[in-house]
């Protein structure tokens, strides 16, 4: 651990990291630098490995091979006389506290009031005493414009406001980086912008790196720093938002945008 | 022919027995509940000879009769230096018989929990154990509290067998009761009634409580 913060340093680094499953490689020999509070937008055709790329980082799914590091300290290895053994449950519990993740399809738990999906993890996760915890969701929830549902459950709220909370929930852990794997995708298309705008509100606040994987390119534009493009498990192009959409390079990715463009936004999918 | 002095006269000896015979039912459902639990983990445990292990005695269990196990509690133990009273074996036998269904009944409570709900936990940084009484369990219990609930009826109507081993439960009662006054019809259907009503008061609690339950 150092103490001095070295911003030159990556939040996150991923190293060759490869994912088969079966006899099918879904990422291929993947390097990413994610820097602290930097905002990196990841689009690309469906089943190109973005999805699996966020989960290996959530400790959802294992690499096959390579490295990832967050903070400087390996994620899913450790160093045991100068070889690379696979971590125990303990260390990636504690290298868990510096991610967190929304996922397309909300997962609140369905059996808990909004309250209480948001208190749980800090109150028993985190050990915060229960008043604190309280006045850290109720403080977060009104920030996504939720603070009049504290008592309702789930059930009752339309996809957009469920999405919202959980954005609420992977908030008030305080992650260093967040990962939000097409969080509108499962919207009715007039839900979609509430959730945009809380998004953008938060990255503007700013501390948080944040991976956004998303189909909505405007929404890219606006908000990252850096957009990723990738196709068949390989990042094929990055670069600024002004590059990826005003000057794609390679014809994969110019065929992407039109495929968008032709089809009013939305990609036509499989 | 039915007579009424004889009826109340019964009556409050096969009120004492029902009670035996309730206690039985509960506490062997009680320990179901808990080894039922046990043995779902058991099932899904990762070591392979634990799982495998778990998977045998489910298999064994519901494949053998329960008067079979209460014989071997009763009358087989203490050949091996352990005697259990008839009310101790019973609740035994009852308890490690309905395990094996229990067992079942929570894995499928187990596996309606949707992955994304693992997940969630998982990037909250919930514990494993945490995961499971604070995520899983409650959503798993939930839709099968019906089914439960109906194993203990199943249960509660099974109790008579218990009489093999020596037990004096409500339909012992009734037959004892009958052979000492050559009179079975009031015992018998004194005892039948008592039967229906706790059985059809329990089906109304549970109804009640899983309506209480899926009101969100
Ligand atoms: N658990 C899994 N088992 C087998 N194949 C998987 C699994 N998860 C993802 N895949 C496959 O990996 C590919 C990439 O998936 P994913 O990372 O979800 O892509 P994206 O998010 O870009 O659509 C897809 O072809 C998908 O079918
Ligand atoms: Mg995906």
């Amino acid at each position: 651990m150092n103490n001095t913060r070295q911003t030159a340093d990556p939040i996150v680094r991923y190293r060759s990291i490869s994912k088969t499953f079966g006899d099918l490689t879904i990422l291929h020999e993947i390097d990413l630098d994610i820097a602290p509070a930097e905002k990196v937008a990841v689009i690309g055709p469906s089943g190109s490995g973005k999805t699996t790329l966020a989960r290996l980082l959530m400790t959802l799914e294992e690499p096959t091979s390579g490295t990832i590091e967050v903070n400087g300290e390996l994620l899913w290895h450790k160093r045991v006389n100068g070889r690379l053994v696979r971590a125990d449950e303990r260390h990636l519990h504690k290298m868990r506290g510096n991610i967190g993740m929304v996922f397309q399809h909300f997962n609140l738990f369905p059996h808990m009031n909004i309250l209480r999906n948001v208190t749980e993890a800090p109150i028993h996760v985190l050990g915060l005493p229960r008043e604190e915890a309280v006045e850290r969701a109720v403080t977060m929830l009104e920030k996504v414009g939720l603070g009049d549902k504290l008592e309702a459950y789930p059930s009752h709220l339309s996809g957009g406001q469920k999405q919202r909370v959980a954005i609420a929930r992977a908030l008030v852990m305080r992650p260093s980086v967040m990962l939000f794997d097409e969080v509108t995708s499962a919207l009715d298309p007039e839900l979609v912008g509430e959730v945009l705008a809380v998004i953008k509100e938060i990255a503007r606040e700013g501390e948080m790196a944040m991976m956004l994987i998303t189909h909505e390119m405007d929404f890219a534009r606006d908000v990252a720093d850096r957009v990723i493009f990738t196709d068949g498990g390989t990042i094929v192009e990055e670069g600024s938002p002004e590059q990826i959409f005003h000057d794609p390079q390679s014809p994969r990715l110019q065929a992407f945008l039109s495929r968008f463009r032709a089809g009013s936004g939305k990609e036509v999918m499989r | 022919m039915w007579s009424w002095p004889f009826a109340w006269q019964i009556a409050p000896e096969l009120l004492r027995a029902v009670q035996t015979t309730i206690a039985a039912t509960l506490a062997g459902f009680a320990l179901a509940l808990v080894g039922g639990l046990l043995l779902a983990f058991a099932r899904r445990a990762k070591p392979r000879g634990v799982s495998l292990a778990a998977a045998g005695v489910i298999e064994f269990v519901r494949s053998t009769p329960l008067l079979v196990q209460l014989y071997v509690l009763f009358y087989g133990l203490p050949s091996a230096g352990i005697s259990l009273p008839p009310f101790a074996a019973g609740v035994l036998g009852l308890g490690i018989h309905y395990s094996a269904y229990l067992a079942e009944v929570y894995r499928s409570g187990i596996e309606s929990v949707p992955r994304g709900q693992w997940e969630a936990a998982t990037a909250l940084n919930f514990s494993r154990r945490q995961t499971w009484t604070r995520i899983i369990l409650p959503q798993a219990i939930r839709p099968i509290i019906p089914v439960l609930g109906n194993y203990l009826i199943v249960m509660f109507k099974e109790t008579p067998v218990l009489s093999a081993i020596t037990l004096v439960e409500m339909l012992m009662t009734a037959k004892m009761i009958g052979s000492a006054s050559f009179r079975y019809l009031e015992a018998f259907t004194l005892a039948g009634m008592l039967f229906f009503l706790l059985s059809y008061a329990s089906s109304l609690l549970i109804r009640r409580l899983e309506s209480k339950l899926t009101q969100r």
